[in-house]
């Protein structure tokens, strides 16, 4: 079994992103999907502090820090690109403008529960940006993330145990192991990484799992 | 005859009461008035409510204002970054008050400053630590919170453009909060980088109107961070 890299998980997040799509992607990991979207799609992508249209970071020597993303690293415009003050930039994920948002998470639970922005603990400084509006607001909330902790704890679970960032948000988990679906009957694999059982991913998810995936591959 | 166009920044800030709640603009660095905010770290006003996206970076702009110990709260969405040591060693010191509050809900409780209403029901936030204790509603199905809105004594914001009726054009995305920030505000104070005739901007493209600024003052842009 080989875990998939995080370029190889941006890019199997950006293949399902159609073409056409208005899409937000997340600080961390989410990030590097920008990197790899397919060049036949024209896929326009949001940024929270007022940008659609953003494009890769500029070459070395042309960093303009009045344009920058989510995470405060420079970025460019496209042409036909767009800004717009702060309000009118979270209408455009609470109003249910955004097609697709992709976030980072600590648990995801069976319901599609998400908790990303605080682990709870007494002495961590809460902060969560975007993110609870992100979750509710786009029409689709996928979520990237590695199907464990560092230290094999699960990330998909009955119920999340960290404070919730919203409640059944999520639809979608692309993990270093799977794809899978969040749906009314809990979490169904879709894709699993060649040599990885399904009974093998079942014991690192939390949660009852279920197969979906096409049988026409042996 | 109208002039906003204050001479000097010291002059800009002068009148900003102890205790007063100052929104401030940018997000991260960018759009960050630092001028201004130097300006009231010299003028000395103190036991300040601060409204701004972040919680300062470095130990610059409101890094710098929190170091001097003048802010007793701060309402933000994000304090916690790679650069905000000022504000993470006061928090822990139990030196500043914080109020975590989603960004979509800061930008929209100010919003509604600005546009005179009086709360708003959303969704965002349902369901978690930072819906506190307010009243929820089930609206066409779906659960809200409700939403009080943010008003300013003064709004602090960072523009490219001004002309002397207050009319504000910005630089890419340094706009963020500064728009919304304006309206929500009994006095808005902007920095800018040039100023022009009447006429001067496109009034196709004048994302804030003057009506929503009372003083100009320009100022050479310091610019965000470098690498």
């Amino acid at each position: 079994m080989q875990r998939m890299t995080r370029e190889q998980m941006a890019t199997r997040v950006a293949a399902d992103i159609p073409d056409g799509a208005y899409v937000n992607l997340g600080i961390g990991l989410p990030t590097m999907v920008a990197n790899v979207l397919p060049q036949d799609r024209e896929i326009i992508l949001h940024t929270e502090n007022g940008l659609l249209g953003m494009g890769p970071a500029p070459a070395k020597g042309g960093e303009d820090w009045d344009l920058i993303n989510a995470g405060k690293q420079p970025v460019t415009e496209v042409p036909g690109s767009t800004f717009f003050h702060h309000a009118d930039s979270f209408a455009m994920m609470r109003g249910g403008h955004l097609d697709i948002c992709v976030l980072g998470a600590f648990q995801v639970s069976e319901q599609g529960d998400l908790a990303n922005w605080h682990t709870g603990e007494s002495d961590a400084i809460p902060a969560v940006g975007g993110a609870m509006d992100l979750a509710i607001g786009a029409k689709k909330t996928w979520i990237m993330m590695e199907h464990v902790t560092k230290n094999g704890q699960h990330k998909l679970v009955r119920q999340c145990s960290y404070p919730l960032t919203a409640k059944s948000c999520v639809s979608r988990i692309y993990t270093d192991l799977a794809v899978i679906d969040v749906t009314k009957d809990g979490f169904v694999a879709m894709e699993i990484i060649p040599g990885l059982s399904f009974e093998e991913l079942s014991r690192m998810t939390g949660a009852v799992l279920r197969d979906g995936r096409v049988r026409s591959v042996a | 005859m109208i002039n906003k166009i204050v001479e000097s920044i010291e002059a800009a800030v002068a009148d900003i009461q102890d205790g007063s709640t100052i929104l401030v603009g940018g997000f991260g660095t960018a759009g960050m008035p630092f001028n201004l905010v130097d300006a009231l770290i010299a003028q000395g006003a103190r036991d300040l409510t601060i409204v701004s996206n972040n919680a300062g970076n470095g130990e610059i702009g409101l890094a710098a204002l929190l170091k001097a110990k003048r802010v007793r709260k701060i309402i933000c969405s994000f304090p916690r970054q790679t650069d905000s040591w000022v504000f993470d060693g006061l928090y822990r010191a139990g030196e500043i008050e914080l109020e975590v509050v989603p960004q979509g809900n800061l930008a929209e409780r100010m919003r509604a400053a600005g546009a005179g209403i009086g709360a708003f029901f959303c969704p965002t936030g349902h369901g978690t630590l930072l819906a506190g204790e307010r009243e929820t509603r089930v609206i066409d199905g779906r659960n809200h919170v409700l939403e009080y809105p943010i008003h300013g004594d003064v709004a602090l914001i960072k523009a490219h453009k001004a002309d002397r009726w207050g009319n504000l054009v910005y630089r890419k995305t340094a706009r963020n909060f500064a728009p919304v920030m304006a309206t929500a505000a009994r006095i808005t104070i902007a920095e800018v980088s040039e100023i022009v005739e009447l006429g001067g901007l496109d009034p196709e493209a004048v994302p804030t109107p003057g009506i929503y600024v009372q003083r100009v003052v320009r100022v050479e842009s310091k610019l965000a961070k470098v690498p």
